[in-house]
């Protein structure tokens, strides 16, 4: 087998656009994560056992089934119910609430972390529950998790290519309709690597500086 | 409502409000001490109505430990109080139920005339539900062991917090008080520092001043120099004996620097085992303490 540079060049925008999709469908589905993450957590701090053990069990299932059934079920189940969302849509959506139910698990382990002191110098100073939330446990919590929440932007870059099984045109299936179409499968499987090393090893390097900024203080 | 059971020091509500005549073993010249002019230190704390307190059969328990087993004692309003007693009697637990950072098991606390624990409905007591806390722990303030600053704010906004959002100050207001309290303790210059930049001992100092700044009536302090390298300690306990005598606050305190209590309490309780195996002023407890356990108690502080 020859690499074709000529061919290399040509498919490289399709490509382009491929990784432009990955991108988008990775930040969003992430930015879903952070929010519904957050949502979890503190459904779980509610006095109720019953619903904490609800939710509980609602995260642990999302948390331990594949994310392609979940791709299924978004794409393909929900629409029976009258729910039709594009592909791109519907995997943004999985992907973010496939990943809070890690980002919860995050957020829990970072609060779980912080002195019980901070807790009663909040109610010594007699300050409301939103307060305590708002002005001195999330800030605090926050900090702390940033770079387990940066991995999991990474881990998430990194499964985004499950979304090909509904048909979202991301990086790999790019790849795979250029090549089925030219019966040559080198140049776009190779491309697609390396522009995936190329993503991952900048946003290492970006979680990495995260780390080192956060970790200092 | 007034109390029903009366222990013999204690004072009825109707009597707590009279606080200008000190019940016995209040000492009087802290009256005359403060400072006329109202400038300075003075300035920064809080005066008038300190409440005071009382235990009533008071019953804690962890598990199967019952570190309180009905409690009495009273503490009249203004005075000065420190509690000594050997690790595990029960003094830290004493000053958390009264920060409401443990739940009472039984009896009643009293602050002024109103319960801690317990509201009036229908004339028949009930368990306090949050809003009661809330307007109780207003009076109350504690400095802890381990300073507990919030690290994500700056000095000022420790102090401030508090204020703005419990208070309803105003950002001025706060910042103001704020900056007069700061002066006080001596930090002026670290306003915008953060916790983490701050010695053990700045830390502290600020802890207070974040304590004086809600405008507490009864302030609680838990061993508040012994997480300090010993070249600090003298700071924060000047910085407490100046608040002591220029202040109306009642204060509750638990040390185990002898000096320290002598000079900052008008009476000391001396525990063991949750109960009061003596009290009375510093200067007889240290000096002829009555009890056989109050004696091996102090000797074996001495001699650490
Ligand atoms: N959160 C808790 N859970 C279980 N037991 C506790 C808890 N807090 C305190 N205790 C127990 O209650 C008893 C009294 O503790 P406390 O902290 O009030 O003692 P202390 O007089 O302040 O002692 P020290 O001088 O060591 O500070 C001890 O036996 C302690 O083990
Ligand atoms: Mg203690």
């Amino acid at each position: 087998m020859q690499w074709d540079w000529n061919y290399t060049w040509d498919i490289l925008p399709d490509l382009l656009r491929g990784l432009r999709t990955t991108v988008l469908a990775t930040i969003f589905g992430y930015l879903i994560a952070l929010v519904l993450g957050m949502v979890w957590t503190l459904l779980r701090r509610s006095p109720s056992r019953v619903f904490n053990g609800a939710v509980r069990w609602v995260t642990e299932f999302i948390r331990s089934t594949p994310l392609i059934p979940q791709l299924f079920f978004v794409y393909y189940v929900l629409p029976a119910w009258g729910l039709t969302i594009g592909p791109l849509t519907a995997g943004i959506i999985t992907l973010g609430i496939h990943y809070s139910t890690y980002t919860a698990e995050v957020y829990r382990a970072g609060i779980a972390d912080i002195p019980r002191g901070q807790w009663e110098a909040c109610t010594a100073l007699n300050l409301p529950r939103s307060r305590v939330w708002l002005d001195v446990v999330l800030p605090q919590a926050i900090r702390r998790v940033i770079p387990t929440l940066g991995n999991y932007l990474i881990a998430m870059f990194k499964d985004s290519p499950q979304l090909l099984v509904i048909q979202v045109t991301e990086m790999l299936l790019a790849a795979y309709k250029a090549g089925t179409e030219s019966y040559h499968m080198l140049e776009p499987i190779t491309l697609v690597g390396v522009l995936f090393i190329i993503v991952s090893v900048i946003s290492s390097i970006l979680v990495r500086r995260l780390e080192r900024r956060y970790a200092t203080n | 409502m007034p109390p029903t059971d009366t222990a013999p020091e204690a004072p009825t509500p109707e009597e707590s409000e009279d606080a200008a005549a000190p019940a016995e073993g209040v000492s009087t010249e802290k009256k005359g001490a403060r400072k006329e002019d109202g400038d300075g230190a003075a300035a920064a704390l809080p005066h008038g109505d300190a409440p005071g307190i009382r235990f009533e059969k008071v019953v804690k328990r962890f598990g199967s430990n019952v570190v309180l087993r009905e409690l009495d004692f009273a503490v009249e309003p203004g005075e000065r109080v420190t509690l000594i007693g050997p690790s595990g009697s029960g003094k830290t637990t004493i000053l958390r139920l009264l920060m409401t950072l443990e739940k009472l098991d039984d009896g009643v606390i009293w602050i002024g005339d109103d319960t801690l624990w317990h509201m009036d409905k229908g004339g028949r007591r009930v368990p306090a539900n949050q809003k009661h806390l809330h307007e109780m722990r207003k009076q109350v303030g504690m400095v802890f062991q381990q300073f507990n600053l919030f690290p994500n704010m700056n000095v000022l906004r420790n102090l401030t917090e508090g204020p703005v959002r419990v208070l309803g100050a105003s950002k001025d207001e706060a910042v103001e008080r704020a900056r007069g309290l700061l002066d006080m303790v001596g930090l002026a210059d670290k306003e915008n520092a953060h916790p983490s930049q701050l010695s053990g001992g700045q830390q502290q100092r600020v802890a207070i001043a974040r304590a004086l700044a809600m405008q507490p009536k009864v302030l609680l302090l838990d061993e508040v120099t012994s997480a300090l390298d010993p070249e600090l300690v003298v700071g924060v306990q000047d910085l407490l004996r100046d608040i002591a005598r220029e202040s109306d606050l009642t204060m509750l305190c638990v040390t185990h620097e002898m000096n320290f209590a002598r000079d900052i309490s008008n009476r000391v309780l001396m525990f063991d085992q949750g109960q009061i195996v003596e009290e009375g002023p510093p200067d007889r407890i240290f000096g002829e303490p009555a009890e056989q356990r109050t004696r091996e108690f102090l000797q074996a502080v001495l001699a650490s």
